[in-house]
């Protein structure tokens, strides 16, 4: 297991620089010069202008350049924006939660019933119950989200009024935000009825986020389990008088969730960039949609930042899925 | 009344070609204490009839019979919940494979104390220790260990023996064995065979081998029955049957034995079992029989009486001459 | 000469035989028959645009902004789906838009797959740090979101569909790389490849005619695949405004230009959704037949 897990980390390593280097050259692959391309309408005066030379180091050699850089994001460093001179990495954490909560949920929902919905599919197989699910959740993986949530929205909000159309949680509420999560901090808050519209401001985008992992999750489980079904040791289980749920239940979906964990791993990349059009269309203040107003206001320090964060976090998700992976195959665990 | 009682069990398999029949009209029967070997080649329909009358067929299996009565208990009209009770209680079954037969998740100690849970209600240490007792009882060295292993960590002829110990874990009154030595070391399948028929003893519970093995017939068994695509073709007590087979087939079986052989090169039976687009018209074994004539090619043979080991051929064999020639 | 010339007879001989099994596993699939066929309607209308819509895509008619489609009250059958808020009409934009999703399926299926197969072929066949060093700078591009590497590439490359299209093809590539290095890798091994070394073949031959067309079945489903998935992302990047830029009829664009109207106007959201969702489902379904039909093996799985 020990050696497992290093070998998973020095193939970590290699990655982080090379992650690295690109959103170094981000900014200095941009066309003409960054500081001007930046400034844009906005303009710059010569004293700004001496000084961002300055901060980023373009007065320097490249090779200089990334070693300061790579210096920095080692400490911490991201740089600052250049629309509100906030350290990026202050900014990152301040929006994090707020996209770590949607996500979370997110997740949540599309297991919660992706892997029931994939074991009663395999467990019913051909039947109609197995059909309608399985064209659905074809449905649900060639969605165009950002359309999705707009028919919610049309459906939910407008035609229904259940669910208000962009934000966190009503305006009525105010309150310190001492987790990032709003769902927690509108419990400690005690303020009645904020915790009922955090969890109305959630439900569309949950959803909206959820519905291609959903979809993905469901059909993989099925497959998995149709593979497992099949095996010698589920007949043993039945030869022993164990009832068809606990057959499907533990024997089966046991193994049938080694490769659907993998898949889960993957689709942390999916819901990120899910996130970014959810959170767009949501008005939901996380990183997603911080990425996206940051390329449209040429704040390329934090796009810079952002994108180095947001590769950092896929990799620590994928390796904590490796890890995870030798933990629930006993084959690898014990080797 | 015998413990277990099967007459005329059928068994058809929905296929995309269409029905099979894969058992046809087969009677088992078999009494408390009593050693039972099935014999017949791959195809012969042995396990799908002992999967049958444990409800372990997928649902494209339909299965029919006359009579299927476990332990006085009609087996035809059970709920499936009901069933379940029986099921790895009273009536357990082991597999061919020990190695894919088991659980790879689970260790060794989960899927026997799982039994123990279901069946007979006993706490966390009485499981424990039953478990224990159960690997002792089976052979295997270290149990308190043993338990804690996962499949994988196990030899072969060990998760053969887990097997056993689950299936005999809530003293079961019939213990089917289907090819229980195939798939191991030779060294092994002598150990693992003393085994059964040791605990067999012990317990007093009855025991049905299926098998391809005359070797392991000749070693274990008392009686005998021989199945071919499908259908049983002839049944006798072991030593009777060694002596005087009286179904060409059964001669075939024996003669194909090396301790038998009588030339040089081992006899062989030509041909292999009739599948689903190549079932012949009257007897099953005539395109392979050496002494088949028209009438064997026209008309399916009935049963002869016991006195010629209920032979499924219309010319049994009786001496003992006959049947080495 | 004798040589090529037998394997132009051979492959005469096998090509009948192949198609037509791989045409019996693909019928079996009865959703796959119907993606195709939709498919099929889906690269004629493209190909007709012009003769099919009634309108031009661009044109304002100044007399009718937000019609209802015909069926709705105030609607005509003039403008069948009903019109825009600039009073363009909706079935002659969704008509025209099919051709951009078509650009973008074949371009960036083209870009991605020949780059990644080439690729994946010089890091299947050349000494392991050459290997390593690839598969390193793939682990590197994967580690981005698509969509996000997407939009800032775009955001390097200035928004537009060709540089939308461009930055696509890019984040798909790894996927074809490590594909195709898989299978070459468990081909290289098999030995015809063996024989063919040993007869001489040179290193290209060995590559892109003994080993690549043994390789070729995955490819396509993965190809099928991300036909739709960059039709998706074209789509979401336009949606974003990062891609096909107004007033250019892209299904995505056309989305985010309608996100004001969605609760007085319905099927100014409703239509370029509908579009993105039946052509991108029709595609999937094809390829999941694809992959049934071109790998029984995968066929359980």
């Amino acid at each position: 297991m020990l050696r497992y897990l290093l070998s998973r980390l020095l193939t970590f390593l290699p990655t982080f620089f090379g992650v690295t280097i690109i959103s170094f050259s981000f900014i200095r692959l941009l066309p003409g010069d960054p500081i001007i391309v930046m400034a844009g309408e906005r303009g710059v005066s010569a004293e700004r202008y001496e000084e961002l030379v300055q901060q980023f180091g373009f007065d320097q050699p490249l090779w200089r350049q990334y070693i300061d850089y790579l210096g920095g994001v080692i400490q911490g460093d991201l740089g600052q924006s250049f629309v509100t001179k906030k350290p990026v990495w202050d900014e990152f954490f301040a929006l994090f939660p707020a996209t770590l909560e949607l996500s979370v949920c997110a997740m949540i929902f599309a297991v919660a019933l992706g892997l029931p919905a994939g074991v009663i599919a395999a467990v019913n197989r051909g039947k109609l119950f197995d059909r309608t699910l399985m064209s659905t959740a074809l449905v649900g993986y060639s969605m165009p989200i950002f359309w999705w949530a707009l028919l919610l929205i049309i459906v939910f909000s407008g035609m229904l009024g259940l669910t208000p159309v962009s934000g966190r949680i009503s305006l009525l509420y105010y309150f310190d935000n001492t987790t990032g999560f709003m769902l927690i901090d509108s419990l400690r808050s005690g303020q009645s009825g904020a915790f009922t519209s955090a969890v109305h401001h959630l439900v569309l985008p949950t959803i909206v986020l959820g519905t291609i992992p959903l979809a993905v999750i469901a059909r993989q489980t099925r497959s998995a389990m149709l593979e497992v079904l099949s095996e010698d040791y589920i007949r043993t289980a039945r030869a022993k008088g164990l009832a068809p749920f606990r057959v499907n239940g533990v024997h089966a979906l046991r193994n049938a969730l080694i490769p659907v964990v993998t898949v889960i791993g993957l689709s942390v990349g999916t819901l990120l960039a899910g996130a970014i059009l959810t959170e767009t269309i949501f008005s939901w203040p996380g990183i997603g949609k911080w990425m996206v107003d940051s390329i449209f206001r040429r704040d390329y320090p934090v796009v810079q930042g952002g994108l180095l964060l947001i590769a950092v976090m896929v990799m620590i998700v994928n390796l904590t899925v490796d890890l995870l992976y030798g933990f629930i195959n006993p084959k690898i665990r014990k080797r | 009344m015998p413990l277990l009682d099967i007459r005329n069990l059928s068994v058809d398999f929905a296929t995309a070609s269409g029905q099979f029949r894969a058992v046809d009209g087969v009677d088992v029967s078999v009494d408390t204490g009593e050693i039972l070997a099935i014999v017949g080649e791959s195809g012969s329909g042995k396990s799908v009839s002992m999967l049958a009358m444990m409800g372990l067929l997928p649902w494209t299996a339909t299965v029919t019979a006359d009579v299927m009565s476990f332990n006085g208990q009609d087996l035809r009209g059970l709920s499936p919940r009901q069933r379940r009770d029986i099921v790895g209680k009273d009536m357990a079954m082991i597999f061919q494979e020990p190695m894919s037969s088991l659980n790879p998740c689970f260790t060794a100690g989960f899927q026997i104390k799982e039994a123990l849970r279901l069946h007979l209600g006993l706490d966390k240490k009485e499981r424990h220790d039953r478990a224990v007792e159960l690997f002792e009882m089976v052979g295997i060295p270290a149990p308190e260990d043993r338990l804690k292993a996962f499949p994988h960590q196990l030899s072969g002829g060990m998760n053969q023996r887990v097997m056993i110990a689950m299936a005999i874990a809530c003293n079961p009154k019939l213990l089917i064995a289907d090819e229980p030595t195939t798939a191991l070391d030779v060294t092994i399948q002598a150990q693992i065979l003393d085994l059964l028929t040791g605990l067999q003893k012990d317990t007093g519970m009855a025991l049905i081998l299926i098998t391809h093995d005359m070797g392991v017939v000749a070693e274990t068994a008392e009686r005998v029955q021989v199945q071919y695509a499908g259908q049983k073709v002839e049944e006798q007590p072991v030593a009777d049957l060694f002596e005087t087979p009286h179904h060409p087939y059964t001669a075939a079986l024996l003669a194909a034995l090396p301790e038998r052989a009588t030339s040089r090169h081992l006899p062989t039976i030509p041909g292999v079992v009739p599948g689903q687009f190549d079932r012949p018209k009257g007897c099953l074994f005539s395109p392979r029989c050496k002494y088949a004539d028209d009438r064997c090619r026209e008309q399916p043979p009935a049963p002869a009486g016991t006195e010629l080991g209920v032979a499924r051929c219309h010319y049994p064999l009786s001496a003992k001459a006959e049947a080495e020639a | 000469m004798a040589e090529t010339t037998m394997t132009a007879a051979a492959t005469a001989a096998a090509r009948p035989g192949r198609l037509k099994e791989f045409w019996f596993y693909f019928r079996e699939n009865r959703g796959a028959v119907i993606g195709l066929w939709f498919f099929a309607a889906f690269i004629l209308v493209a190909i007709f645009a012009p003769l099919i819509a009634p309108h031009d895509p661009t044109q304002q008619f100044r007399d009718a902004l937000l019609k209802p489609p015909f069926w709705e009250e105030g609607g005509s059958l003039t403008y069948p789906l009903g019109t825009d808020a600039v009073g363009r009409d909706m079935l002659s934009r969704l008509v025209h838009g099919s051709r951009y999703s078509f650009y973008v399926g074949i371009i960036v299926v083209t870009f991605a797959a020949s780059g990644g197969i080439v690729i994946g072929l010089i890091a299947g066949f050349a000494p392991k740090w050459i290997d390593t060093i690839i598969m390193r700078v793939m682990d590197i591009v994967l580690a981005f979101p698509s969509l996000l590497l997407a939009l800032v590439l775009v955001a390097i490359l200035g928004p537009s569909l060709t540089n939308a299209m461009i930055a696509i093809a890019i984040t798909y590539q790894p996927h074809y790389v490590r594909l195709t290095r898989a299978s070459v890798l468990s081909e290289r091994s098999k030995d015809y490849v063996t024989a063919a070394r040993v007869v001489g073949a040179s290193k290209s031959r060995l590559m892109f005619t003994t080993v690549l067309p043994n390789c070729l079945s995955p490819i396509i489903v993965q190809a099928a695949l991300s036909f739709s998935t960059a039709i998706l992302d074209a789509a979401a990047l336009g949606f974003l405004g990062m891609g096909a830029q107004p007033p250019t009829p892209e299904w995505g664009t056309m989305l985010a230009e309608a996100r004001e109207f969605i609760l007085r106007a319905w099927w100014v959201v409703t239509w370029p959704g509908l579009a993105i969702l039946i052509t991108v489902l029709a595609i999937n379904l094809m390829g999941d037949g694809l992959r049934d039909a071109l790998d029984p093996k995968l066929k359980r799985s």
